[in-house]
């Protein structure tokens, strides 16, 4: 069996809302050099909608296609949607990704995490009630497939 | 165009390495220890086959122990080397920081069991320095193991100079010569080394044969324990096909061997002058003492397996010392050794030209990577922050 499913490998080598929003309001970013990955994710909301969103990644075929992917989930979307997005969700979309590959799908979702944080600093009197921005991980923890 | 740019992981058997072993697999089929005819033919073919590995290292045919492969022959000889050494109380070994896992994974159980390991630093370059490896020999060093060449960065190690200091040192001299045999000349005695691993699929033979050299009066300790083959010493029916193959793939590679060279190390160059070109990049390992083979470079704001897959989009096989083509969270401990930071280490990328490599293709891979190195920086958070001053260029 090949390393990456058909959706992995179509995403890695066109990568979908790839480049960067010069008027983002929502701004995250994720991981480090040291460890060989690094995502950036530029959404524009509106209304609660994620009207548009691109992305920027330093990293390997399944970081780049999870960034890619995650975009795709979001886009147009109900910020609430947004909020929402799991890392399970990303790699599912993607036909799944070896096992320790998964911390890349784990990044995705802490992008956007980390995007959304961003927008409710800069708008705090949207922040809902129950909103509370998920931490990034340890990657050194690389989670177990189920 | 295809192009495969990995013999430093494994060769394509040459026609005489495939033709060499068909014999043995449906004529010559019998076991080298049963009285019969086609036993003995066999052990004939063994036979000489030993004497054809052994001329190629100036060696003897009694000191040719046939093996699995170089993780085998190298696990033999630093097992044999600490069991000598133990015998006479003696339990510090000396290594290098970027062997192969082979020898680093056998130190480390060899420590666990009691023993004391140092290893070299290879500096820059990549290469051991003979005055930094006598300083560190001691009264109870049993054992100097350091490669010929480097898997990675492809560097060649002072194997003659080495050799000369363990043996006035009265210390076995161990080498990995893996990616060396049957590309870089190699006489056993003029380098006084007294124990070699090699493999035979890294210079066009099959896989899961090799050969560990082991100078007489050396006592072997055995792996696999069983019959009488191998001189007592590597039980188990011997690999016939595989290592008449080997032997067949070794007298090749030596009768032409200055040719080969002297056609790799003039592409090699050529690519290192092209790749060179692309910005923040920069040459893993000294630019001369490699392998005539040998391309490694690292290039700052990518990550090595992307680039990979890029490439291999483009017919061209390669491989990296990225943490993500390991299966683990680090980059390779070749690239760190030569100091390396881990930011770029992810971006690297190695070469392993072939005999049969052309100008034509050279140029294509030029050309490949550079694109592809481009395009993965042009949506690169990391190269953004570079080009936008955020962080200091580390190439």
């Amino acid at each position: 069996m090949a390393l990456y499913s058909e959706k992995v490998m179509d995403h890695f080598r066109n990568p979908r809302n790839v480049g960067v929003i010069e008027d983002a309001n929502a701004i995250g970013e994720v991981g480090n050099a040291k460890c060989g990955d690094i995502m950036k994710m530029y959404l524009k909301i509106e209304d609660d909608i994620v009207e548009d969103v691109k992305f920027e990644t330093f990293g390997c075929g399944s970081a780049i296609a999870s960034s890619s992917m995650a975009t795709e989930l979001i886009k147009g979307k109900p910020l609430s949607e947004a909020m929402n997005l799991t890392n399970k969700a990303v790699t599912e979309a993607l036909d799944g990704l070896p096992a320790y590959k998964l911390h890349c799908s784990v990044l995705a979702e802490e992008a956007i995490q980390s995007a959304l944080e961003d927008y409710y600093s800069r708008y705090p009197e949207k922040r809902p009630a129950d909103f509370v921005s998920r931490p990034a991980h340890d990657p050194h923890e690389i989670p177990e497939e189920e | 165009m295809k192009i495969y740019a990995d013999n430093a992981a494994t060769t394509r058997m040459s026609r005489t390495a495939i033709d060499a072993m068909i014999p043995y697999m449906e004529k010559v089929y019998g076991n080298p220890s049963s009285l019969y005819s086609i036993g003995q033919e066999a052990k004939e073919a063994l036979d000489q086959a030993r004497e054809q590995v052994a001329a190629v290292i100036n060696a003897d045919p009694k000191e040719i122990l046939f093996t699995s492969g170089g993780s085998e022959a190298d696990n033999q000889a630093l097992r044999s080397a600490a069991a000598i050494g133990a015998r006479k109380g003696k339990k510090h070994i000396i290594s290098s920081a970027f062997e192969h896992h082979a020898i680093l994974h056998t130190l480390n159980r060899l420590e666990k069991e009691g023993f004391e390991v140092t290893l070299l630093p290879v500096h820059e370059d990549g290469l051991v320095v003979p005055a930094e490896l006598e300083a560190a020999i001691r009264e109870d060093t049993c054992l100097v193991t350091i490669m010929t060449a480097n898997n990675e960065i492809g560097t060649i190690q002072p194997i003659k100079e080495i050799g000369a200091i363990c043996r006035s040192h009265g210390v076995l001299f161990h080498t990995d010569a893996v990616q060396a045999v049957g590309h870089l000349p190699i006489d056993v005695k003029e380098m006084q080394i007294d124990m070699l691993s090699a493999s035979a699929h890294k210079f066009h033979g099959p896989k899961g044969v090799g050969f560990l050299y082991a100078r007489k009066g050396i006592a072997l300790t055995n792996l696999i324990e069983g019959g009488a083959q191998e001189r007592g010493k590597r039980a188990g029916t011997e690999n016939v096909p595989g290592i008449m193959s080997m032997a067949a793939a070794l007298k090749e590679a030596a009768d032409h061997m200055g040719e080969n060279t002297e056609h790799q190390r003039a592409l090699r160059d050529r690519l290192i002058q092209g790749l060179s070109e692309i910005p923040h990049s920069a040459l893993n390992g000294d630019a001369r003492k490699r392998l005539p083979g040998n391309v490694n470079f690292c290039f700052e704001g990518i990550e090595g397996e992307s680039l990979l897959l890029l490439l291999d989009d483009k017919g061209i096989s390669a491989s990296s010392g990225s943490a993500c083509t390991s299966g683990s969270l680090d980059p390779s401990h070749v690239l760190l050794a030569i100091g390396r930071v881990h930011d770029v280490a992810h971006g690297s990328l190695r070469l392993s030209l072939g005999e049969d490599i052309t100008e034509e293709e050279v140029d294509y891979i030029i050309q490949s990577v550079k694109e592809v190195v481009e395009y993965l920086r042009s949506f690169s958070p990391v190269w953004r922050n570079l080009m936008a001053g955020k962080i200091p260029f580390i190439l």
